[in-house]
């Protein structure tokens, strides 16, 4: 009979709909970052790295970009006889259809694509984060402890707390309370959406809960664990871990990766990151390119300027241009004597020559102010920017644009273009 | 399948001095992110060529690690398949391999148990881009018994290096000169033939026979005029690294746009093992001009006029010109490079000086 020791549910269903445009077209797992990787690539290498090699991924929000990338698990050394990583969309049933309502419900509905591995831990995960983890560490730490549920944990400044969830545990690292969000926090300890739990336990409290709109793991089966008189303990981590859930936060992340000894060091070799690349291939310098402070994926053709950035593969950027501060994804084609600071450029977009972007004051977005409250421009995948416009701060472009599409020749600052049939 | 391959990766080749003293030619590092071999993988995969045979000998060891998995260039399959012969010793055999048609001949059995009715016989380091199936046509419609590709050379071109064959009008071959000191002939073996498989069967049992062991001298040049040997011209990039100004100029062609168009963008492209490494990362102090650079690059220095492999690292205040650095090379802080090739991992001390000229290419190793 198959068994295996632990098997990891990946959460990768979500849109991540703070990250505005870049998410219009992909699941937030499936956005790049660092120059060549997507967001996904960190908890499956995590996944590899640990010793985990069966791990199901849970998709839902457009998950063509997350399938490819994906695929039979390849990169991440994942294309087992037994296990592997499996890719698991919601499905038909013959009663009772529905699409995954919350974390534990999409748990929930596959119980037996964990029933037949016959694991004796299940380790919970998001498709979300920045980090680096070895989870076999935690689940010695969860069977040290003789634990039902661990929870991963990290400590975050005070004046921060009341930002997360935090947990609140004993000297013996038993989790005595919880709090979401609180005004008067009683702990540091800020729930990093990472769980081990005793695979019973786990079955159990998701039967139990079966039937509850909108299951989550935070709002529903933790609390029930912990009612029931469960064993609770939280596995304290202290390494860098970035959600990068806002644009800023986003843009932030990827910016630490350039500076002279990163916090998060993709150069280590004891921790590879495994990404799926097509091809592999160097990248050229022109003479009239610079670059310093930055990260250049594979493939790149460089013939501008580039300071403080990260770029992606296959990217070229014209003559002239010099890029500040900026995010270029894949395949993107930045034209001659363009000027940019503060870009997110996502992945195929195409910058016409002479084009300014991110010059100008900030201005309350008016697209959403609760996604675009910085000062980045945004260009969501496969958009065209014309010659010659001019792109203020703040600001967030979907589409193929045409020149008519920018009056005066400029988007001013906090303005939005979103073309007709983008969503 | 039309076709399987045979891949003639086996030699060795002083003129390379100290770059094979660890590894075959075929293994040699191209481009950044290439071996010399993954060009003509490539093109047997791309041509749906999908059985090969690679025939190594000479330090076969570091070779066998970059074939480690045939699914780089989709070759995992279960028809065919990706093979590595080394030399064995058989009740019939206790020979190394003595020369190309001997390296076939004693791997005879991989010939007898396939059914392709052609064989791509193609040598490990030549670097261009080919669809074999064009060759086969032409091949075929030729009613040629063997047919070579070719490539005809500008007039100053030095051909000593090569085959050099005369053809007459209709293309058939009708002199072959091997490495001439001097030749009035412009047209060059690239190493590549066709052939049917029940001829090269019957060739390779006259050469055990016959005790002949060289492809080129006892099989093309004796049946020259037994057979009938056509030259296939091919009209794009072609070039091999035979000896070190060759190998230099191979890699530095791939700082011009329309060669890097060729190989990296048109498709079908070139296909390697895929490593994971970090992009590359330029630190405070480097300027990089003119020069191609691999994954896991790290960047204080200066670079002009270079191809770095992968997970190079260039100190501060270092000056690298005109070079070839292999992967992992480190280069301290305050080095000077110029017109030199650093064999890989190669351990560069703070302050070294090292400068080669355009006609003397300096290697420097460990």
């Amino acid at each position: 009979m198959v068994k295996k020791k632990m098997i990891a549910m990946l959460l990768a269903g979500g849109q991540g709909s703070r990250l505005g445009v870049l998410t219009a077209k992909v699941a937030k797992p499936a956005v790049s970052f660092g120059g060549k990787y997507r967001i996904i690539d960190f908890p499956l290498s995590n996944c590899v790295n640990s010793g985990v090699d069966t791990v199901g991924v849970l998709t839902q929000y457009r998950p063509l970009e997350l399938n490819t990338h994906i695929g039979i698990g390849i990169p991440w050394d994942l294309d087992r006889r037994v296990g592997g990583v499996s890719v698991l969309p919601p499905y038909e049933k013959t009663s009772d259809t529905e699409w995954y309502t919350g974390t534990a419900n999409a748990i929930y509905q596959n119980l037996e694509f964990m029933e037949k591995f016959n694991p004796d831990y299940v380790l919970i995960l998001s498709g979300d984060h920045i980090y680096k983890m070895d989870y076999e560490e935690m689940l010695e730490n969860h069977k040290n402890k003789g634990a039902d549920v661990s929870i991963a944990a990290m400590p975050v400044p005070w004046e921060e707390a009341p930002r997360f969830g935090i947990v609140v545990a004993d000297a013996n690292k038993r989790i005595t309370a919880f709090q979401e969000k609180p005004k008067e926090p009683k702990s540091n300890l800020a729930s990093m959406g990472i769980y081990i739990f005793n695979w019973p336990v786990l079955r159990d409290a998701l039967i139990a809960l079966k039937d509850t709109p909108s299951c989550d793991f935070g709002k529903h089966v933790i609390p029930y664990c912990f009612d029931n008189d469960k064993k609770l303990y939280t596995y304290e981590f202290t390494g860098y871990w970035k959600d990068v859930g806002t644009l800023h936060s986003y843009w932030e992340a990827n910016m630490e990766l350039v500076d002279l000894v990163p916090e998060f060091n993709l150069y280590e070799e004891f921790w590879p990151i495994y990404t799926q690349t097509d091809h592999m291939l160097p990248e050229y310098m022109a003479p009239s390119a610079s670059a310093e402070r930055c990260i250049i994926g594979g493939g790149s053709e460089i013939y501008g300027k580039l300071h403080h950035s990260v770029i992606g593969s296959d990217v070229t950027v014209g003559e002239g241009s010099e890029i500040t501060d900026s995010i270029i994804m894949a395949g993107a084609k930045i034209g001659k004597n363009v000027r940019m600071k503060k870009a997110i450029i996502a992945e195929n977009v195409v910058i016409g020559d002479n084009v300014v972007l991110g010059e100008g004051t900030y201005a309350e977005s008016k697209l959403d102010t609760r996604v675009y409250a910085s000062d980045l421009v945004t260009i969501s995948e496969n958009s065209v920017v014309p010659d010659d416009v001019k792109i203020g701060v703040n600001t967030a472009i979907v589409g193929v644009t045409t020149k008519e599409d920018y009056p005066g020749g400029c988007l001013e600052d906090g303005g939005f273009i979103v073309k007709a049939g983008e969503k | 399948m039309k076709a399987l391959g045979i891949i003639l990766a086996g030699g060795n080749n002083k003129r390379m001095k100290e770059l094979t003293h660890k590894r075959a030619i075929a293994d040699m590092p191209i481009a950044g992110n290439f071996r010399a071999i993954d060009f003509t993988l490539s093109n047997m995969s791309h041509s749906g060529v999908g059985t090969v045979a690679v025939i190594a000998q000479y330090s076969s060891r570091s070779l066998n690690a970059h074939l480690s998995s045939s699914k780089w260039w989709d070759f995992g399959r279960k028809q065919g398949g990706l093979f590595l012969f080394n030399p064995t010793i058989t009740p019939e055999n206790n020979d190394w391999y003595r020369g190309t048609a001997d390296a076939i001949a004693q791997n005879l059995d991989f010939l007898y148990e396939r059914h392709e009715p052609y064989v791509v016989i193609a040598s490990g380091d030549g670097i261009y881009k080919l669809d074999y199936n064009d060759v086969i046509d032409f091949h075929v419609e030729k009613e040629a018994d063997i047919t070579v590709v070719c490539k005809d050379m500008p007039q100053d071109a030095d051909v000593s290096r090569f085959g050099v064959v005369a053809t007459d009008a209709s293309g058939r071959i009708t002199d072959w000169e091997e490495k001439p000191v001097a030749s009035p002939l412009r047209t060059i073996s690239t190493g590549v033939y066709v052939i049917r498989r029940r001829l090269l069967i019957s060739l390779m049992e006259q050469c055990i026979e016959m005790e002949w062991t060289d492809f080129v001298r006892d099989v093309l040049m004796r049946q020259k005029n037994a057979k009938r040997i056509m030259a296939y011209r091919m009209e794009t990039y072609w070039t091999n690294i035979s000896n070190i100004p060759a190998y230099y100029n191979a890699n530095m062609d791939f700082l011009k746009k329309d060669i890097r168009d060729h190989f990296f963008r048109e498709y079908p492209t070139v296909q390697t093992k895929v490593d994971d490494y970090a992009p590359a990362k330029y630190n405070p102090g480097s300027n990089v001009k003119n020069s191609l650079v691999a994954n896991g690059v790290i960047l204080n220095g200066q670079v002009q006029d270079s191809i770095l492999f992968s997970k190079v690292f260039v100190g501060n205040g270092s000056q690298v010109k005109n070079s070839i650095v292999m992967q992992d090379a480190y280069i301290s802080d305050n080095v000077v490079l110029e017109y030199c090739i650093v064999e890989a991992k190669t351990n560069i001390p703070a302050g070294t000086v090292y400068k080669g000229t355009p006609d003397n290419i300096k290697i420097v190793t460990q």
